[in-house]
Parts: structure tokens; C-alpha cells; sequence
């Protein structure tokens, strides 16, 4: 089972991605400096923002591709981070992109301006990638601030995945502007819909694995993927990568139809997220099954996409978070409102 | 799965009239809203009104009565009537398996004779396809047809055969050349039975409700003349498979409960309940990805595919929807089911609770559809 495909640009691009990120595949948990040479040298790694920032001018149809074939071989780069989220921030503030891989973090620093620039001082916690970031933009509540390494001070930390989390003080001078409109919300949107398509993505390569090995492993002298309780279990979880896959397909297809803001756009990511979210416990569960003890080891690589699963469905709002604003949604549309409510436009 | 579609614009158009079709006729209270309606909610007039406004048969080209439109033209009306909870019975297996595949296998003398009726929502069919001994392992159906002067003769049992009692007709799959343990699926063969045909027998199998549904339909020495043979003698096997294809990923798939749930979302609203958001925000989660999933797979079949694998993954987790559903009203609200009530939430949820078991096994059981998946996988 592979992810949507299809022979447009986007299937094109979805082929390339798969090809660069299978490539990279390794274990370790730090950046991987060489891979994202590569997504730069190919105009992935700010696939969707403008010319005038170093972008492709890509759709979030694009990204999909990119980041679902990213989320499947467990990349350790922060492309959803740089392309979608800090890249489009600083980019929308009017401020210059730092070069090489970025990150953004909301949160509440304090900025005071002086006579030659600003100087914000404040802790940001469970930073993604800032270890790694030459620029972590940040969203506070009054200003938008770019922080540049040299001016912070960085304590590790980590996800489930143990991809970076990072607490991030600062005391010290730095870029900023005022905050475009909508900003709030719309970085929340970009990042639950980066992270629905990676967790499609790292669904996809959790039963990839699972069918793999089932294929492989022999008891009572045949593969296992031939008993059929086995073969019943795999086909439930390749339902949930499927309908994982599809919800934040639709998402980032509605982002690119009517704009990530629009109403429809936010029921969608909404929706895309928590479906996404709800699978991942559902396909680690069975891949886990499937693989016996082994799968239950640091040496086998399965992990890499089970800890992803785990820790992504909690991050950029949690399958509960998203599924209580649909269901606001719902209640306040009401029995006969519902319907069109899950139809969209009419 | 297939790609994502996004429905022409002019959808837009169709869907708000079928919405002011449908209001109008909950106005004048011509029916009340149920629960498994394209089962149960059998409606001639209804049938016929949808008829007469060009929503049957709309794929079929205007020389059968159709309207040349598009799959996807017809999936906004079908997905309207159903979550509407309309009664849609009579002419459900027509429209959805029988006007496309006559006109795919049937002969010109064929699609005149039933097409134009079909599309006017005035001629019924069944599905004639199990047999006691032949449920999911479909290829065991034993009833004969024997080679007679100018066609054949059946002779057999077909069993669950849904609206026997009152359809025109059905597609019977039988036998017609002795059984080949090497290739099961060979010597099967497709026949255009009309029911009031001498030697048919239809006797009522009521539903543990009670009620006529189900038909036990008996051939004793049926005449079918040569010209009633749908497709090829011995290709009857290929054929059913690509009938089955329009039977598994339709709405109906996830929306037989979706009046309940709609009625859920009312009594919540009514009582001021807070606290359920997540409980209902889920069941909507679910509800918008199995509608992608679906219209992407009509998307698919409209550009002539056959997506079998993301057609059997979307009947298995929209019927396993169906029933979440229940749960949901059963434990969100306490309003005890009552199948004597007119209509209303007590009536959606007791038909609801009771039609449930059939979900999860008409059209092919969820475990034989994970089957196929497996297969996609390449694991069998
Ligand atoms: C509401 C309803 C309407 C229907 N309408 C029609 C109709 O109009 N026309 C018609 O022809 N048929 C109709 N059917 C019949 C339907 O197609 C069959 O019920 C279905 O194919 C299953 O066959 P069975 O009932 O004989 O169950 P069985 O095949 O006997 O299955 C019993 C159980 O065994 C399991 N099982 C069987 N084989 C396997 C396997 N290989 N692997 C794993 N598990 C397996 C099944 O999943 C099921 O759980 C209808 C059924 C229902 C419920």
C-alpha cells in the first residue's frame, strides 16, 4: 500500500521524495546534515515558500508528497519546521530567512526595544530541531522574533521518537517584527497539517515493515503473513494507514484549493489531524503485534516509526484537542446542520 | 487509495436541488427519517418522484433514460437521499449495480427492455447471487442451468434474496457448465430471471424483527429463453466480481446510521449537554475521512478503474462506523430505543440496534473483505 499517487507533478514529486528520504534512512537521533543538503539542493527543504525566500512556490499538495514520504522513512530534519511553519512566519513579518534549516516555537518572551534593535529575554519549552536550527522563530504574543544561535542557550530534551525538544533560554539581542494578522492560527493549522501528513507518513512505514517481515518470519513452516489471523490484523491496520493517509491528503488538498484559513481548510486540518492521530495507536499496536520480540528491541528499526507514531499524535494538538473543536463544530452546526457541515462547500 | 477528487462545480447546484427536493417532502411529511433506509425504506412513490426529476439512472446515457452524467453526479444525490434518511429501498439494487451493469454486459434488446423503466424508478431488481451453501465462498452456488431448445432451465435455491417479493427481477448466478475443482470460477453463468416467471417460488425469511425483507427464492425447471443470458455463458463469475465492485464503496457504506447521528447532535444541542465534544468530534472525524475515501474511489471508478483493495478498506471501516454510531447514542444520551415509536430518536436508534449484525455482513463479510486486503498486500 502506498500513499496517493498519481502521475501529475505530484506523483512525480511524491517519487523523488520517496527516493531521497529511502536513501537516507539510518538509525541515530541527530540531524541529519547530509540529507538535508540534499532536500536543499533539490528545493525541497522550503518547497512551499516563495521565490523571494528561497522557495519552489509549491502547493501544500506538494508538501504532502514531500512530507509523507519523509514521515515513512523516519527523517531526522526539520522540514515541516522550516518549510511550513518558520520559513512562512518570518517570511510573512518581513523578515530576512537565515539560511540552512529553521524552527518556530510559540510562546512568551519578553522584548524590549532599544536604541540599536530589540533584545528579548525569556525560556521556550519542547522546541523542535533548535539544536540543529540556524534561526528559531518565535510567536509571541506582541511581537514575531527571530532568535539566532549565538544568542541562545540550549538544554536538550526529547520526544518519545527522541528527535529534539529543546528548552531554549534567551537574554540577548534579536530580529523582530510585528505580527501579520491571523498569524496565531494559521501556524497552529500549518503545523497540525505538517504533522497529520508525517504521521501518515510514519503510518504508511509501520505496515510497510509489518507486511515486510510477514512475508519473511517463518513459524509452523510457513511465513507468518500466510496464517490468517496475521493476515486479518495487517489488513485492519492497512485500513487506518489508508484512512490516515486520505484525511490528511484531503487536508492539505483543501489548504491548497481555498487557502490554509478558510473555514472549510480548518474543519479539514482539523479533522485530518485527530483521524491521523487515531490510527497511529491502532497501526503501532498491530505492527508491534506482527513483529513478535524482535519489533520490541532498540536494534530493529522498527521503532523509528512506532516512537514517531506515539509521539506525533500527541504534538501540534492531540487527536482529543482536534476531535473537541470538530465536535464544537458539529454541536453548534446541530442536527440539521451537520450534514453540511461534513460535505463543506455545498 | 485512489487520489483525492473534489466535485465538479456544478455539483454545488445539484446538491442544493435535491436538498430542496428533500425538504419539501419532510415538510409535507411524506416519510420520517430512519435508520438503514436503502435495506428498508421501501417507497414506490418516492422511487417514482426521483424518477421523474432525472435522479435514477443518471449515469446511463438519454437514450436508456439516463442523463449521461457522471458517477460523481450520482454520489451527491445518493449520499444526499441516504443521510437524509429517505426512502430509498425500491430502487437502490437497480440503480446502483443493474442499470450500469446491463450496460456494460447486457445486450442492446436488454437495456431497452429494463434501462428506460429502471431510470423512471418503475422497475425493481434483486441481487440473486447466494445460495444456502454458497455465502462468502460464493463460487459453491449449485443451482443448474441446463441447455433446453432456445435457452435454459434453472433449477435451485437462492437464499437472503433482499426485496424478492416485490422486485421485477434479478441476476441469478448459476451453474451452467459441471463443476471444475481446478478453476471454481469457471462454468458460472448470468441470468435475467423475471420473478412472476412459472416455476419461481418466493417465500418470506422475516428478519429477527419480524419483518419481510428476505426471500428464499426457489426455481423449479425456469424457463429463461436464450436472449436473457446477461453477457457470456461462462463468464458469469468476472461479471458478478465487477458488479460487486459498485456495491462496496458507495455512501451506504458509512451513512445508514448517519440519521441517528444527526439526531444525536440534536438531543445534545437541546439538552445544553457540554462535555461530549470529543466523543461526537471523533465520530465527524471519521465520518469526513470515509467520505474522502469513498468519493475518491467513485473518482476512480468514474476514470474506469476497478479499485477492489480501497473499496474493500472502506466497506470494512464504514460499517464498522455504523455501529460506533450506535454506541455513541446508546451511551451519550439516555433515550431508551422503542422500534413501536413513529419516528424520532427512540425509532432511529431501536432500527439502528436491530438492522446492526446485517452491516458488517451483507455485500461481502468484513473478515472475507480483509481477505482482499491481505491480498493487496501481497500477502496471499
Ligand atoms: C441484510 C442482508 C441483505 C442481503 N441481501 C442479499 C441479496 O439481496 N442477495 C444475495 O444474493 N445475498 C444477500 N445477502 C447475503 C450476503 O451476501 C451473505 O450474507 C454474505 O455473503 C455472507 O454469507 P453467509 O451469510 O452465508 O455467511 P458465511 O459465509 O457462512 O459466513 C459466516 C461467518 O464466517 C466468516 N467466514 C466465512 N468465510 C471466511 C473466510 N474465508 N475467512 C474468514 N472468515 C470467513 C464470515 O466472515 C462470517 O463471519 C444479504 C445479507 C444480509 C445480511
Amino acid at each position: 500500500m502506498t500513499d496517493t499517487t498519481d502521475t501529475t507533478a505530484t506523483g512525480e514529486l511524491a517519487e523523488l521524495a520517496e527516493s531521497i528520504f529511502a536513501e537516507a534512512s539510518g538509525t541515530g537521533t541527530a540531524f541529519d546534515a547530509a540529507l538535508w543538503k540534499t532536500l536543499e539542493g533539490s528545493g525541497l527543504a522550503r518547497l512551499t515558500l516563495p521565490e523571494a525566500a528561497g522557495g519552489s512556490e509549491g502547493s501544500f499538495t506538494d508538501a504532502a508528497a514531500v512530507l509523507t514520504a519523509a514521515g515513512a522513512h523516519a527523517a531526522r530534519v526539520p522540514l515541516a519546521e522550516t518549510d511550513l511553519l518558520a520559513g512562512w512566519l518570518l517570511h510573512e513579518a518581513g523578515i530576512a530567512l537565515p539560511a540552512g534549516p529553521l524552527t518556530a516555537a510559540t510562546g512568551d518572551l519578553d522584548v524590549a526595544d532599544t536604541a540599536g534593535g530589540s533584545t528579548v529575554r525569556g525560556e521556550l519549552r519542547r522546541v523542535a530541531w533548535s539544536r540543529a536550527a540556524a534561526g528559531i522563530a518565535v510567536l509571541t504574543p506582541t511581537r514575531v522574533v527571530l532568535l539566532r544561535p549565538e544568542h541562545v542557550t540550549i538544554t536538550d530534551g526529547a520526544n518519545l521518537a527522541e528527535e529534539p525538544r529543546d528548552t531554549v533560554r534567551v537574554d540577548g539581542p534579536a530580529t523582530t517584527a510585528e505580527i501579520p494578522p491571523g498569524a496565531a492560527e494559521q501556524l497552529r493549522l500549518r503545523a497540525a497539517l505538517g504533522r497529520a501528513l508525517l504521521l501518515a507518513g510514519a503510518a504508511r512505514g509501520a505496515l510497510t515493515a509489518s507486511v515486510t517481515y510477514a512475508g519473511q518470519r517463518i513459524q509452523f513452516g510457513r511465513p507468518i503473513g500466510k496464517l490468517q489471523a496475521v493476515q486479518q490484523q495487517l489488513a485492519l491496520a492497512a485500513a487506518e494507514v489508508a484512512a490516515a493517509s486520505a484525511a490528511a491528503w484531503a487536508a492539505a488538498g483543501a489548504a491548497s484549493a481555498d487557502g490554509m484559513t478558510a473555514p472549510s481548510t480548518r474543519f479539514a486540518v482539523a479533522a485530518a489531524k485527530a483521524r491521523a492521530g487515531e490510527a497511529a495507536g491502532a497501526v503501532a499496536r498491530i505492527a508491534h503485534q506482527v513483529h513478535g520480540a524482535i519489533g520490541f528491541t532498540r536494534e530493529h528499526d522498527l521503532r523509528l516509526s512506532t516512537t514517531r507514531l506515539w509521539a506525533w499524535r500527541e504534538e501540534d494538538g492531540s487527536d482529543a484537542e482536534w476531535n473537541a473543536e470538530v465536535g464544537a463544530a458539529a454541536l453548534a452546526a446541530g442536527a440539521d446542520g451537520l450534514w453540511p457541515l461534513v460535505t463543506g462547500r455545498p | 487509495m485512489p487520489p483525492p477528487v473534489d466535485l465538479p462545480p456544478r455539483a454545488a447546484e445539484l446538491r442544493a436541488q435535491v436538498r430542496a427536493f428533500l425538504a419539501e417532502e419532510r415538510a409535507a411529511g411524506s416519510w420520517v427519517p430512519r435508520s438503514d433506509v436503502w435495506l428498508s425504506g421501501w417507497d414506490e412513490r418516492f422511487t417514482r418522484e426521483l424518477g421523474q426529476r432525472g435522479w435514477l439512472g443518471m449515469t446511463l446515457p438519454p437514450e436508456y433514460g439516463g442523463a449521461g452524467a457522471s458517477p460523481l453526479d450520482r454520489y451527491v444525490v445518493t449520499e444526499e437521499l441516504l443521510a437524509a434518511g429517505a426512502p430509498v429501498a425500491a430502487h437502490w439494487v437497480a440503480d446502483r449495480q443493474i442499470g450500469p451493469t446491463l450496460l456494460r454486459f447486457g445486450t442492446e434488446a436488454q437495456r431497452r427492455k429494463f434501462l428506460p423503466g429502471i431510470a423512471a424508478g418503475e422497475v425493481y431488481f434483486g441481487i440473486g447471487m447466494s445460495e444456502p451453501d454458497a455465502g462468502s465462498d460464493l463460487a459453491a452456488v449449485r443451482t443448474r442451468a441446463e441447455r433446453v431448445d432456445g435457452g435454459w432451465e434453472l433449477t435451485g435455491t437462492k437464499v437472503w434474496t433482499s426485496g424478492a417479493h416485490r422486485a421485477h427481477a434479478f441476476f441469478a448466478l448459476a451453474r451452467s457448465a459441471p463443476r471444475d475443482e481446478s478453476d471454481r470460477h469457471a462454468g458460472l453463468s448470468q441470468f435475467i430471471v423475471e420473478l412472476d416467471s412459472p416455476g419461481v417460488q418466493i417465500r418470506p425469511i422475516p428478519l429477527l424483527t419480524g419483518a419481510h425483507h428476505f426471500n428464499e427464492v426457489v426455481f423449479d425447471r425456469v424457463f429463461v429463453p436464450d436472449e436473457m443470458v446477461l453477457g457470456e455463458v461462462g463468464a458469469g463469475w468476472r461479471q458478478v466480481t465487477s458488479e460487486l465492485a459498485f456495491e462496496r464503496s458507495g455512501p451506504e457504506r458509512f451513512l445508514s446510521t448517519f440519521p441517528l447521528l444527526a439526531a444525536l447532535v440534536g438531543e445534545l444541542v437541546a439538552a445544553g449537554a457540554t462535555g461530549t465534544e470529543r466523543e461526537i468530534g471523533s465520530l465527524v472525524s471519521r465520518l469526513w475521512t470515509l467520505r474522502r475515501m469513498s468519493l475518491a474511489i467513485a473518482g476512480s471508478l468514474a476514470s474506469g478503474n476497478a479499485p477492489e483493495l480501497a473499496a474493500a478498506i472502506v466497506k470494512d471501516l464504514g460499517t464498522r462506523f455504523e455501529n460506533e454510531i450506535i454506541d455513541a447514542a446508546r451511551l451519550l444520551v439516555s433515550i431508551p430505543p422503542d422500534p413501536g415509536a413513529e419516528g424520532g430518536y427512540p425509532r432511529l436508534l431501536a432500527d439502528a440496534v436491530l438492522h446492526a449484525p446485517g452491516f458488517t455482513l451483507r455485500g461481502g463479510t468484513n473478515e472475507v473483505l480483509r481477505g482482499i486486503v491481505a491480498r493487496g498486500l501481497g500477502l496471499r
